[in-house]
């Protein structure tokens, strides 16, 4: 089967690569280009990693015209420990697992639980690019164009319950299919979890590709979470069960070292992690050579405070990290 | 071992030839690191990965820690093998693992922290796996000045005992690593486990140098009486 019809993205909504790279110059000829904060970007920045946005799209957060990282470089560097802990293993692994077909359970406190197929999971919504910072724990981010849709659109469809006041996610975990499970380095198979309101909030996305494509194995094929505002593992990969719940949810980070990851883990550069400051970030973008990269400040919720601030409204940020 | 006085003598070719090929090995990491750092300068090269600073950071911290290791296996090889010629490297390894190390913090701070320079002291005093790692790399340095023949004949007995230092380095170095890493803790330690049969070793040796002592002092006076 197609890989495009297995995820159910009509064909007349996907650009071919081609095109997708010489957006800026077609967007050009075709005098659609809005003259919207593109002032100031560097001469030397490939035109290809620069993304056109509308006013209403970046005030929403669904993109940002900053520097994109390459394809190779957010494709080959990777934290999917499920295929090794070293950052190119998941790249380097022998592509073992099977995304077709896959299955979703979704399950817990809703009126309409469910085993779907993945295709029937996101049927019927159209899938949407949104171009996101993402920040690592570990302090480096990254821009990535996804490809996706709103997890609160998906997770309404099984019309959750007023009892659930949590999501918990889980990944696959499988020896066969992912030879890293074989070490005992985290509590598999990973989990994580999302408050309801925040897994409802339109800057939630279900992904299902990145960079125009089908989510590549070591990214999280072939449906991971991308939560911007969020430290970057809290983005969980090839998941398999999605399940609403009463009580906040166990975490895998949080199960390995409670006082470094707590479970709603904001980008928060006020609350530093023991081993690393979150005051800065080093930011691989673009082209250029980044031996020379200037480190940039890590700015509250990743930037996207103006969204999500208020899911938090009164909360002390530095007891709920 | 001290070296005390060393008679000037020709160099045996020999030893010149080992020390040239040591040298050359030493340096080889370097060499294959600056090519691959010209190569991602000049955008030809991916081999340093997405990121080149982390790459290169970890890259020489490693080599530091590999070449620590060598330095303190020295001795124990000696002693297993009575080849007393290894002791003429175990400086040039100290050097190395010295300027290792010193590379290693200088990308940290040239090319990781650049333009954050007020992070240097909040990640000094707040992140222990910094913490552990400068002090390491601060008494390295002691130890690089002293490593000259003047300083060991000027230091007489002490330069032995200064140079002890290399064991509380080892086990922070150690730490440093360990500390870093976030769950995949088996290389370090890999390295833990090196470093504590080297220093293991030499524990073992000392406790049955001093239980001879004893001995022989317990069985001085019976053989008098």
């Amino acid at each position: 089967m197609n890989l495009r019809d297995a995820l159910r993205i009509p064909s007349a909504d996907v650009t071919e690569e081609s095109v997708y790279r010489d957006r800026r110059r077609v967007l050009a000829m075709i005098g659609a280009v809005p003259a919207l904060g593109l002032a100031g970007c560097s001469e030397a920045a490939p035109p290809a990693s620069k993304a056109t946005i509308t006013p209403e799209q970046a005030r929403a957060g669904f993109r940002t015209a900053e520097e994109q990282t390459r394809e190779i470089d957010a494709t080959t560097y990777n934290n999917f420990y499920e295929f090794g802990t070293a950052k190119d293993d998941p790249a380097n692994a022998p592509k073992t697992l099977r995304t077709s077909p896959w299955t979703v359970a979704v399950g817990g406190q809703c009126a309409k639980p469910g085993k779907l197929s993945l295709e029937d999971l996101i049927k019927g919504l159209a899938p949407q690019e949104r171009i996101y910072r993402m920040r690592c724990v570990e302090g480096w981010s990254m821009v990535i164009p996804w490809l996706g849709v709103p997890l609160g659109d998906v997770l309404k469809r099984f019309e959750p319950t007023s009892k659930a006041k949590y999501v918990a996610f889980t990944s696959l975990a499988d020896p066969q299919q992912m030879p890293g499970v074989r070490a005992r380095v985290l509590d598999w198979p990973y989990r994580e979890g999302l408050r309801i309101d925040e897994a409802m909030h339109p800057l939630t996305l279900l992904a299902t590709g990145m960079y125009g494509k089908a989510l590549p194995q070591q990214n999280g094929a072939p449906l991971r979470l991308v939560v911007p505002w969020k430290y970057g593992f809290k983005g969980i990969k090839s998941i398999i069960a999605i399940t609403f719940v009463e009580r906040m949810p166990k975490t895998s980070w949080n199960m390995s070292q409670a006082s470094e990851y707590g479970f709603f883990s904001n980008v928060n550069p006020a609350v530093d992690h023991p081993r690393w400051s979150q005051a800065s970030e080093r930011r691989i973008a673009g082209s250029a050579s980044k031996l020379f990269a200037e480190r940039i400040p890590t700015l509250p919720f990743n930037g996207y405070a103006a969204q999500v601030a208020s899911l938090y409204a009164g909360m002390d940020l530095k007891k709920w990290f | 071992m001290v070296l005390t006085t060393r008679t000037r003598r020709r160099a045996e070719p020999r030893i010149v030839v080992a020390k040239a090929a040591v040298h050359l090995a030493a340096l080889t990491p370097l060499a294959i690191l600056l090519w691959q750092m010209w190569g991602e300068l000049k955008g030809v090269s991916h081999a340093l990965g997405a990121d080149p600073v982390a790459e290169i950071e970890h890259r020489l911290g490693l080599w530091a820690l590999r070449f620590l290791m060598l330095t303190l296996a020295i001795t124990p090889l000696r002693q297993l093998t009575g080849w007393n010629v290894l002791v003429r490297f175990r400086r040039m390894l100290g050097l190395y693992a010295f300027a290792y190390a010193s590379l290693h913090f200088a990308a940290y701070l040239g090319l990781d922290l650049r333009g954050f320079w007020a992070q240097v002291f909040q990640d000094i005093v707040k992140r222990p796996y910094i913490t552990v790692g400068f002090i390491a790399w601060l008494l390295l340095v002691p130890l690089a000045v002293t490593s000259t023949t003047g300083w060991i004949k000027r230091l007489g007995r002490n330069w032995a005992r200064l140079h002890k230092l290399v064991y509380g380095i080892a086990v922070l170095a150690v730490l440093h690593f360990w500390w870093l890493v976030k769950s995949d803790l088996r290389e370090p330690a890999l390295y833990a486990g090196v470093a504590a049969l080297l220093l293991g070793w030499r524990a073992w040796k000392a406790l049955k140098t001093r239980a001879g002592a004893r001995a022989k002092a317990r069985s001085v006076p019976s053989a008098r009486a």
